[in-house]
């Protein structure tokens, strides 16, 4: 067993756990984070989408280890405490760029990473900085405008 | 109500924002994987390593002393325990009388094994790791035997199954062979065509998932599982193969992430973890890998056909003749024959007057995992062979696409045609001049110049599809071979207050069923969207229904939702005489408020709720108190979605590469509640479709039987650089038999697409010389076919 200091949604938290675990796992199971999904085995999917240090990685690709001391962002931690939605959440939802909602966690917090590093992105932009994120419920176009309406909305 | 003032109620055709989004936007949802009960113990599956081989011995020794293991279970415990195969919902019956050779589904195999991936043994542990190391020390001594994987190959092929021989399970036909032969002979042209429906792996994103639970105290027991249909699943488990009562079963399926075909089934899987809940006393999860979805999960299409059709000289269709081999793999999973038969040559006629139609049917068993309904289902392999074969046609004689379509199209409705159906409505002309209008056909020929001079081929391809969608009536079903009804429940529970609670049959995995559904109360009913909820997808609260497949769910589910409406309607008018001192004949009920005809005397849709739970001033002698009613719908006809799809593609001759550059699609689903959520099946359909044509491929290794595409490292899921922006558009002819002037939009991308892709390929490749190419056009494939005409 390990102990690993990290930092998830803004909150200091000490997790004991084997070294073989996956910060996936430890998300899910030692943290009842269960808004990041698991949709593959071969990081392929991105279901599992999340920031690490600002940066959006596969969480089922990491281990427990290699993120002592970052810093994690997770689904659960974009809204404001009140509930409200974050504007690239709200944005997903006002152009219909979710069905089954499985892998829509992990395209959001992709979806963020995108426009912060990219405030104006193009359709042709977006689409293949969601390369690595597949959905099989929305045919991408409605994700598509969704990350041009949350980048425009993250900006204001 | 009728279809006609439905669609004029507010709410109907509004894109009202999903109110399901909150909980999936914020990380909220609860798929079967979230859920953890309390001692709840792992399982992990040891599946086969070969296609097909004897099983000499199990040796579960090791595993069972292993590190947290609780139990250890097998072939002969199931045998033990009287646990039966698992059944097959559709008898059909072969050319000569005879049923369909039936081979028994065991839930862990016997003595055989039959694909790579079969389910021989499973290990139950207090962890998924301890479970996973323990399943390594299983032991399984298998005398490996020959394997046939591809359907073209399964009649010489070594034996699955004892009552089988020769891997045949039926041959079925419909049509007038002699009436087709004869109007072949004479023909002015004759077109014929080979070719293969590529099989496909419908991977939901959420992978299957099951939680098996079993309460002593109560002697019940609880399967939350990813499934399209609990009801089914539920009544399958319990009355075939585990002979419990019903009632002492509940299932739930709670969020589900996708489905699309691959979770209407009951898997062996799903039975194993209910029968060793109790036979272990603990409670059960088991999540499957991605990997072992590959394996395991029903897989779709895999036929191989041969077609010919009959035209004269005004370029008119006389006659359609087409023999298909169908691929059943191993096994017969739940749904699997009806979709090569009832499901697929029924819709040979298209939207085309041909007279005559002729189909016959092989299916076969061969060593890969059970095929079965994949979007469409049946549909799109009948649709890519009719519109591969009729752009084929335009080719050969030197008409346009679109002109051998318009020449051939139907106008007159109700049309009976010669495959059983009657198609009860559609505008396929007013399709066709949508579309083309969408997509600029008047510019192609410019477009084309241009890619031209860049040293690219470009071409336009067309598709007009006819699908059927809400599978019914349940006695003719019943007559065909169906082993289940086909109706669909809806219960309508209104509040005290005036709030609504809906519980429906349908279930929703996307598509959206806790808005749109919401929308038909609150539009009928003069309520807020808000004011009503949708329960489904459990057991223990739903009345017995069908579950979600074959687009059925707004054209069935939300019809019985109507007719349970109209009985709160009407006894709602009863009361509301009551309090306004009327008959009730003579009140009307609009926008919310109760009116008595001719006066202005009204009370509002709350008071009437109100007073039918606290009835102190109510017809107690004649009317019952509450307002609750539920009502089970049986259409009496399929509903007959149809449009037109142009795809326009550029093909790079020295690479092969094809590059999607436009593509439009205009449906006609009737009466559009939602008209976002109906545009997002739209896309998400046509991109399965499209995939199929253009990169989706399950491949089998011909020898070995091992599956080559196990994971989205091999298996080209379709991604978001890999499209353009669709265009979409909708012709509304709205359906005559139901309440709602519905058809269905959950399938028709996917089935209208592949052959309006092969097409524009084939247009694009037709001055190199090339006719044929089968599915998916990768850049392999297409450079393939441009080398073999220069040989």
């Amino acid at each position: 067993m390990m102990q690993i200091q990290l930092t998830v949604n803004g909150q200091a938290v000490t997790l004991t756990a084997a070294p073989n675990t996956l910060l996936v796992q430890a998300l899910r199971e030692h943290l009842n984070l269960t808004g990041t999904h698991v949709g593959c085995d071969t990081a392929q999917c991105g279901a599992c989408t999340v920031l690490m240090n600002g940066n959006a990685i596969k969480s089922c690709n990491v281990l427990l280890a290699q993120a002592q001391g970052a810093e994690i962002a997770t689904i659960e931690g974009l809204a404001a405490p009140d509930g409200t939605m974050h504007p690239m959440q709200a944005a997903f939802k006002d152009c219909h760029g979710l069905q089954c909602g499985y892998c829509t966690p992990g395209m959001v917090m992709n979806a963020v990473d995108i426009c912060r590093k990219h405030p104006n992105p193009s359709a042709q932009q977006i689409r293949e900085q969601l390369e690595g994120n597949i959905c099989r419920c929305t045919g991408y176009q409605n994700i598509v405008k969704a990350v041009q309406q949350g980048a425009a909305a993250m900006k204001a | 109500m009728g279809a006609n003032d439905f669609a004029n109620l507010p709410y109907i055709g509004e894109s009202v924002l999903r109110k399901e989004d909150y909980r999936f936007l914020t990380g909220a949802g609860q798929y079967t994987d979230d859920i953890t009960l309390p001692r709840m113990a792992h399982a992990v599956f040891v599946r086969s390593p070969h296609a097909h081989a004897a099983i000499k011995s199990v040796d579960t020794r090791a595993a069972k002393s292993a590190p947290g293991v609780i139990g250890v279970l097998e072939g002969k415990d199931v045998a033990n325990d009287k646990i039966n195969g698992l059944p097959c919902g559709w008898l059909i019956t072969s050319t000569d009388g005879q049923p369909m050779k039936e081979p028994p589904h065991p839930i862990l195999a016997l003595d055989k094994v039959r694909y790579v991936g079969d389910h021989v043994v499973m290990v139950v542990a207090e962890t998924l790791e301890q479970a996973k190391n323990a399943a390594e020390l299983v032991e399984v001594d298998y005398a490996p035997l020959s394997a046939v994987v591809d359907v073209r190959d399964a009649k010489g092929g070594a034996a699955l199954h004892d009552i089988a021989p020769d891997n045949h399970c039926y041959k079925w036909a419909i049509g007038d062979k002699a009436q087709v032969d004869a109007a072949f002979i004479g023909a002015a042209h004759i077109t014929k065509l080979d070719l293969i429906n590529n099989r496909l792996v419908p991977n939901a994103m959420e992978p299957r998932a099951a939680i098996g639970s079993y309460s002593r105290a109560n002697d019940d027991y609880t399967l939350y599982v990813s499934n399209q249909n609990p009801h089914v699943e539920r009544l399958l488990m319990t009355a075939f193969v585990m002979g419990l009562p019903e009632h002492k079963v509940r299932v739930i399926a709670p969020d589900v992430g996708g489905g699309f075909g691959s979770k209407i089934y009951l898997y062996a899987e799903d039975v194993c973890l209910t029968w060793a809940s109790k036979k272990l006393n603990r409670n059960i999860k088991w999540i499957c890998e991605r990997g072992e979805a590959f394996l395991s999960d029903a897989h779709g299409r895999d036929h191989s056909s041969h077609a010919e059709l009959a035209i004269d000289k005004d370029g008119k269709f006389l006659a359609l003749r087409v023999h298909t081999d169908a691929n059943l793999g191993a096994y017969l999973s739940t749904f699997s024959t009806c979709v090569p038969t009832i499901l697929y040559a029924t819709l040979l006629a298209g939207q085309y007057t041909t007279p005559l139609v002729y189909a016959e049917v092989d299916a076969w068993f061969t060593n890969t995992a059970p095929v079965d309904a994949y979007r469409g289902a049946g549909r799109p392999e009948a649709t890519y062979l009719l519109e591969r074969i009729v752009s084929r046609a335009a080719f050969e004689l030197g008409l346009s696409q679109d002109e051998i379509r318009r020449r051939n199209f139907i106008t007159q409705f109700p049309y009976q045609t010669p495959v059983a159906l009657q198609y009860d409505i559609g505008d396929y002309v007013a399709c066709m001049d949508a579309s083309q209008k969408l997509a600029d056909v008047a510019g192609f020929k410019a477009r084309q110049a241009a890619s031209k001079a860049q040293g690219k081929l470009r071409g336009i391809g067309y598709s007009s599809y006819i699908e059927a969608c809400g599978l019914a009536p349940s006695n003719i079903a019943g007559a065909l071979g169906a082993r289940a009804g086909l109706f669909e429940c809806g219960e309508v529970r209104v509040h005290p207050t005036g709030s609504v609670t809906v519980f429906t049959g349908s279930h929703s995995h996307g598509q959206g069923h806790e808005t749109t559904f919401a929308q038909v109360v609150a539009s009928r009913l003069g309520i807020s969207v808000d004011a009503v909820d949708i329960v489904h997808g459990d057991t223990g609260r739903v009345p017995f229904g069908m579950g979600t497949y074959g687009s059925r769910s707004i054209s069935v589910g939300g019809a019985a939702i109507m007719k349970a409406l109209d009985k709160i309607e009407a006894k709602a008018k009863k009361i509301a005489a009551h309090l306004l001192e009327a008959s009730d004949t003579d009140i009307d009920f609009a926008n919310g408020e109760f009116t008595v005809r001719g006066t202005d005397k009204k009370i509002p849709f709350g008071t009437v709720a109100l007073t039918a739970y606290v009835p102190h001033n109510y017809p107690l002698e004649t009317l019952e108190p509450g307002l609750n009613e539920t009502a089970f719908y049986d259409p009496t006809n399929f509903t007959f979605p149809s449009g037109t799809y142009i795809a326009e593609v550029e093909v790079d001759p020295e690479t092969g590469v094809v590059r999607l550059d436009r593509f439009t699609a205009v449906d006609d689903f009737g009466t559009i509640i939602n008209p976002m959520i109906v545009e997002g099946q739209v896309h998400g359909g046509l991109v399965q479709g499209i995939g199929q044509a253009l990169i989706e491929n399950c491949v089998y290794d011909r020898e070995t039987g091992q599956l080559l595409t196990g994971s989205f490292m091999d298996y080209a899921m379709p991604r978001a650089d890999d499209f353009p922006e669709f265009k979409i558009g909708h012709v509304c002819t709205p359906c005559t038999h139901n309440p709602l002037g519905t058809k269905g939009c959950g399938e028709a991308g996917a089935i209208g697409s592949p052959p309006a892709i092969i097409n524009a390929v084939l247009d694009a490749l037709a001055p190199l010389g090339v006719k044929d190419l089968d599915m998916p056009a990768t850049p392999h494939r297409v450079w393939q076919a441009i080398q073999a005409v220069k040989a």
